[in-house]
């Protein structure tokens, strides 16, 4: 009992001094509490589908930052890896018959895969030449899936593989918990050394190459990790869908994905994670909302491009830096965060303007 | 078949050009990958379906006056949405994506998602070795080289055409030399979406219009830019001929070539980049500052 009371005490007072003290942290922490505490109070099958699949999406455009926001290799065709794992998970289920616990880390390794294909060719190519360039092999696959129907289901995709779980409810915890834990494992990758020469390669890719790091190599690293993240996302999205098919490889859902990271503010991992969790769930109440109005045109995705667009033109690093910028102040002195209504900062006493 | 697929190749390989040029000038001049660009070529072509079956004008004025009307909406979306954020490069590139959602969703909210069409300006057609080939190909054609040279024309002989080019060359030393290089962006996107207008009003007759026909144009476009090389003329002017001919073989020998058709011009693209990785006719840009 008195070993409890330790723990208690000491997770307290991490949460006052740690979590309390800066209202981006209470922020993850409400997010996360109430994520998880959700299906206590609603267990609507539509409300926990739309949940499920904004933390599928919420990890595919936090693995898309993960290697343009932070590595700067600017991909267009993400969809490529989200698409690839889908259609390796869908035939391993499928075909072999393997339980999803198998199939989405073997889908995952496709995607990593994929990102070693794609990665050798895009490593010579900089700026726009690889924006545009990654672009082209979701389309070049897109065709190969049309032209062999036999394996690939053709225009269909695979239909019909097994549940992800048994229940929607355990859906939802095994998607959610999922993204919480992989988002914070790349939150924590971009924070660590590898994350550092990530960033610098992006600041400037010469001046890391002088300082004697393989710049080659981590950028392999980063297509490959990104490709192995966006594959838990397209595996998880087949299970759940039951369904890989054609519209996992469109030019669409790449473009998408830039739009919600960039929306939700690069370079972040969590931006994007919020920008989904802003604009998907919106575009679902947006729907039922223009559902009451059937005389209206069809205008839900003109709207959603317009919001992205205004938005854009008042915050162009995104949102979420934006809104971090209002409430949280930088200490001049040592660098760490403060609330905005602090005089002082918190750790060090210099005066914060 | 062989003539087919030249008459074919050339049409598509002189659109291909069209397109790729004009946005080949805006992304060298202003740094801009304009995703909407083949958005405002859709647009062309919806304006004159409007003007000549809705309004009846007769097809020359539509077809002006759609390119001038197109011209102006581009100039509006450089001003209000894409200058202000300039300096951020992701949220530009977003904001065009954005830009190119809105114009298809507004087509798709006026007209719905028909197959809609437009008469060719001529009827009739010619028969060369056996083949026949349509008078309106041939117009389209021509037209399509007219353009092309006048282009050339423009860039090599008029101040403007200079100034866009010594811009696109190197920004810094332009405005050092007394040009006004946000009137020369300016100038060069009204170029550049006038191009894309033209050719959406030169194509509209062999074409369907519907609101997503701007993805096929738009994907063919952005491979020949990285094939030809970024921001060389010349090099995208090559590459939209040899993957609109790629395109032309695919589909009539290839079976599923439609399918397979965007495959294989983006594996040439890949190919040749795995050779040259700045293009055929790479000008190597001086490193961003």
């Amino acid at each position: 009992m008195g070993l409890l009371g330790v723990y208690f005490r000491r997770t307290v007072g991490i949460l006052r001094t740690e979590v309390l003290v800066l209202p981006s942290r209470v922020a993850v922490l409400v997010f996360i509490v109430a994520l998880m505490a959700l299906p206590i109070f609603t267990q609507d099958y539509y409300f926990l589908r739309v949940l499920i699949l904004t933390s599928i999406f919420a990890i595919f455009a936090a693995s898309w930052d993960l290697l343009s926001g932070f590595t700067g290799q600017m991909n267009f065709g993400h969809a490529l890896f989200f698409g690839v794992a889908a259609y390796v998970t869908a035939l391993l289920n499928l075909k072999l018959g393997l339980p999803p616990y198998f199939s989405i880390p073997l889908g995952a390794v496709g995607g990593v895969l994929t990102g070693l294909i794609v990665g050798i060719p895009c490593l010579r190519l900089k700026g726009s030449y690889l924006a545009l360039t990654t672009l082209a092999f979701p389309i070049i696959l897109t065709g190969i899936v049309f032209a062999i129907p036999s394996i690939t289901g053709g225009e269909l995709g695979l239909a019909g593989l097994s549940r992800l779980t048994g229940s929607r409810v355990m859906d939802y915890y095994l998607t959610s918990g999922l993204m919480l834990i992989l988002g914070f494992t790349m939150w924590k990758i971009t924070d660590s050394k590898t994350g550092i020469i990530l960033h610098a390669i992006r600041e400037d890719e010469l001046a890391v190459r002088t300082a004697g790091v393989n710049t080659t190599r981590y950028k392999l690293l980063a297509f490959c990790m990104s490709g192995f993240f966006a594959g838990v996302a397209g595996g998880l999205y087949a299970h759940f869908m039951r369904l890989a098919g054609p519209s996992g490889l469109e030019v669409g859902l790449s473009f998408q994905v830039i739009i919600w990271a960039v929306f939700g503010g690069m370079v972040t991992i969590y931006g994007p994670i919020a920008g989904v969790f802003i604009l998907y769930p919106l575009m679902e109440i947006l729907r039922i909302v223009l559902d009451q109005f059937p005389s209206l045109p069809e205008i839900r995705m003109f709207i959603f491009a317009a919001l992205v667009l205004l938005t854009l033109l008042f915050m162009p690093e995104g949102l979420i830096p934006w809104v971090r910028d209002k409430i949280e102040t930088e200490c001049p002195r040592c660098k760490v965060r403060n609330v905005f209504s602090r005089q002082r900062c918190r750790i060090c006493d210099a005066a914060l303007d | 078949m062989i003539l087919d697929i030249i008459i074919d190749g050339l049409i598509k390989g002189s659109v291909y050009a069209l397109l790729a040029i004009g946005f080949s000038l805006v992304l060298g001049v202003a740094r801009i990958i304009n995703i909407a660009h083949t958005a405002l070529y859709m647009t062309a072509a919806y304006l004159i379906f409007v003007g000549t079956k809705l309004m009846g004008l007769p097809a020359p004025l539509a077809m002006v006056a759609s390119i001038v009307l197109t011209v102006i909406l581009g100039l509006l979306i450089y001003n209000f949405f894409i200058k202000p954020i300039q300096e951020h490069e992701a949220a530009v590139l977003i904001a065009t994506i954005a830009v190119a959602m809105m114009i298809q969703e507004v087509f798709l909210m006026i007209f719905g998602g028909h197959y809609l069409g437009v008469n060719p300006l001529i009827d009739g057609y010619a028969t060369i070795l056996g083949v026949k080939v349509t008078y309106q190909h041939l117009l389209a054609l021509g037209l399509a080289l007219v353009v092309l040279v006048a282009t050339r024309m423009f860039l090599q002989k008029t101040r403007l055409g200079l100034a866009i080019r010594s811009t696109a060359q190197d920004r810094e030393v332009a405005n050092l030399m007394g040009m006004n290089v946000t009137r020369v962006a300016m100038g060069t996107m009204a170029v550049s979406v006038g191009m894309a207008a033209i050719t959406g009003a030169i194509v509209v007759p062999l074409v369907t219009v519907e609101p997503t026909m701007w993805m096929h144009p738009l994907i063919m476009m952005l491979a020949i830019v990285v094939l030809g090389g970024l921001g060389s003329i010349e090099g995208s002017f090559v590459g939209a001929f040899i993957l609109g001919f790629a395109e032309s073989l695919v589909v009539f020998l290839v079976p599923m070539g439609s399918f397979l058709k965007d495959s294989v011009a983006l594996s040439i693209m890949i190919l040749v980049l795995l050779i040259r990785p700045e293009g055929l006719f790479g000008v190597s840009f001086e490193e961003e500052r």
